[in-house]
């Protein structure tokens, strides 16, 4: 509770050091629409008539149900590997020979592109939800798995000794040691998963689905609809922006304080 | 009747796998005293301390510690990242049970005691000065009022002036509250200012005590020049001569 509130109470500075970000935004907008000027409006159509389009879409109720089921599939996976990467993690961290015979595994996972995996799960499990849900899982798990094996891995001898010459009870050493640290590496790694999701989540839509924002990039690009297409863009970067930097860096900041 | 407070130490050996570290260790530590134990580096005195804390489990030999509690205070600060100066030293009253608020005014008591400042409480030891650290180590070491203080080079990354004031505030507590300390140091100045004895641990084949000496002068009284004079015979000794390997060849 106290947590929260603090959150709350440091939101305001939050948002003022944003200026700098706000700055380069426009300055972005800016060289766009020089690009457009330079190459005309089938090849990139400027930031006006895209935010116009951008807007026309999302009040088309068809959108919003697209990006609820984009976002349900992205936040389903996601879970899914949070649970699991952080349980099995943390497991093979707490065991020498789980965390080696772990490690050429995860290479692999982490190696093979997501196309390769698309492609066997739309063999796998055809057009439908579970393809594009397994693609992202099978994307973002390798992310948090090594998050929360180099966490329980990196413990510190010294910090234990000194638990243990204070008598810390298991459930101190648990919430005032073990936690923290772990906490400290698994935290950015879920981040990275979340923003791995997202970008997953689009590519196997495009592929393989025919509802959901890819599934629309999929149609403005037969279409040849440059202005929609960069609209559906934004969406997705500007979902992303939102969920970043409105929900996880306060939340970190707060929870890093401590970090150098 | 009060159940007498010591620590013994009998025969006691240790090695890691097949290397011998220490052999037959013998010596006694009783309320209210100082020993120190000193030796190069590498001698295996912290494998000693850490065997007499209960860090490391016994192999060989006895010991026997009837002091009620103890702490310890490590060479490096080792503070939890993660909490600021108040809830690290409140750690070891939180251990024994002792309720967040209650214990969290004897932390604040005994910072300020130690020489931190009000506005320091509440920073993250990332932005504490080595000595700043130091500071709250004793004073998480202290605060929970163990009988018996165990010391592992505490002082060794200190300045002149840090050291000297923790070390006077340790003298106090000696004297006030009746500490006992099984310190260990390579530094004999240190060693003769605090100790009421002091036993020399040679490295050389295997970890055993050599000699020891005994100082029945009342700690306060010992000024620099007892100090540098001791130090001084001390260094003239055969023993230590032979323990640091001091003579120029």
């Amino acid at each position: 509770m106290k947590f929260i509130l603090k959150l709350i109470k440091d939101f305001p500075s939050y948002i003022w050091s944003g200026w700098g970000s706000l700055a380069s935004i426009f300055l972005f907008l800016a060289l766009w629409d020089f690009g457009n000027q330079l190459y005309g409006n089938l090849v990139l159509p400027n930031p006006k008539e895209t935010i116009s389009t951008l807007i026309a879409i999302i009040l088309e109720q068809e959108t919003a149900t697209n990006i609820i089921i984009t976002i349900k599939r992205a936040f389903i996976g996601f879970f899914i590997s949070l649970i699991f990467g952080s349980f099995l993690g943390l497991l093979a961290g707490l065991f020498v020979t789980a965390s080696m015979m772990s490690r050429p595994i995860v290479t692999i996972l982490v190696g093979m592109p997501p196309i390769a995996w698309i492609v066997l799960a739309m063999i796998w499990f055809g057009m439908s939800d579970m393809t594009v849900i397994f693609t992202v899982v099978i994307a973002s798990f390798p992310i948090v798995f090594i998050g929360a094996l180099q966490g329980t891995r990196t413990l510190e001898g010294n910090l234990k000794e000194m638990a243990d010459s204070f008598n810390l009870p298991f459930k101190m050493k648990i919430l005032d040691l073990y936690f923290p640290h772990i906490f400290s590496y698994v935290f950015p790694a879920w981040i990275s998963a979340l923003g791995m999701s997202w970008k997953i989540v689009v590519m196997a839509e495009l592929l393989s689905s025919n509802e959901g924002i890819g599934a629309s990039l999929a149609i403005a690009r037969s279409q040849l609809d440059t202005a929609t297409a960069l609209a559906l863009v934004l969406i997705m970067i500007g979902s992303l922006l939102l969920i970043e930097y409105l929900i996880l860096e306060p939340i970190k900041r707060e929870v890093e304080q401590w970090r150098d | 009747m009060e159940r007498l407070e010591q620590l013994l130490v009998k025969d006691v050996s240790h090695s890691f796998g097949f290397k011998e570290i220490l052999k037959n260790i013998n010596f006694e530590l009783k309320k209210g005293q100082v020993v120190s134990i000193v030796g190069p580096s590498g001698g295996g005195k912290t494998t000693l301390l850490h065997l007499c804390a209960k860090l490391l489990s016994l192999e060989e030999g006895q010991i026997q510690n009837s002091f009620k509690s103890s702490a310890f205070a490590f060479q490096e600060a080792r503070l939890l990242p993660w909490k600021n100066v108040l809830d690290n030293i409140c750690l070891g009253l939180l251990a024994k049970g002792i309720k967040k608020d209650k214990a969290k005014e004897l932390a604040k008591q005994i910072a300020l005691k130690f020489g931190l400042e009000e506005e320091d409480l509440s920073k993250f030891p990332k932005d504490l000065s080595g000595g700043m650290k130091q500071r709250v180590s004793f004073a998480r070491a202290l605060v929970v009022k163990p009988s018996l203080l165990f010391l592992d080079e505490p002082f060794s990354a200190l300045d002149i002036g840090l050291k000297k004031e923790l070390q006077n505030l340790l003298m106090q507590t000696i004297k006030e509250e009746q500490l006992s300390i099984l310190f260990i140091t390579h530094d004999l100045m240190e060693a003769i200012k605090l100790s009421d004895e002091i036993l020399v641990l040679k490295a050389e084949p295997l970890g055993h005590i050599v000699k020891s000496f005994k100082f029945d002068k009342k700690r306060e009284l010992r000024d620099d020049s007892f100090v540098y004079e001791q130090t001084a015979k001390l260094l003239k000794d055969d023993y230590i001569i032979n323990t640091f390997e001091l003579e120029f060849k």
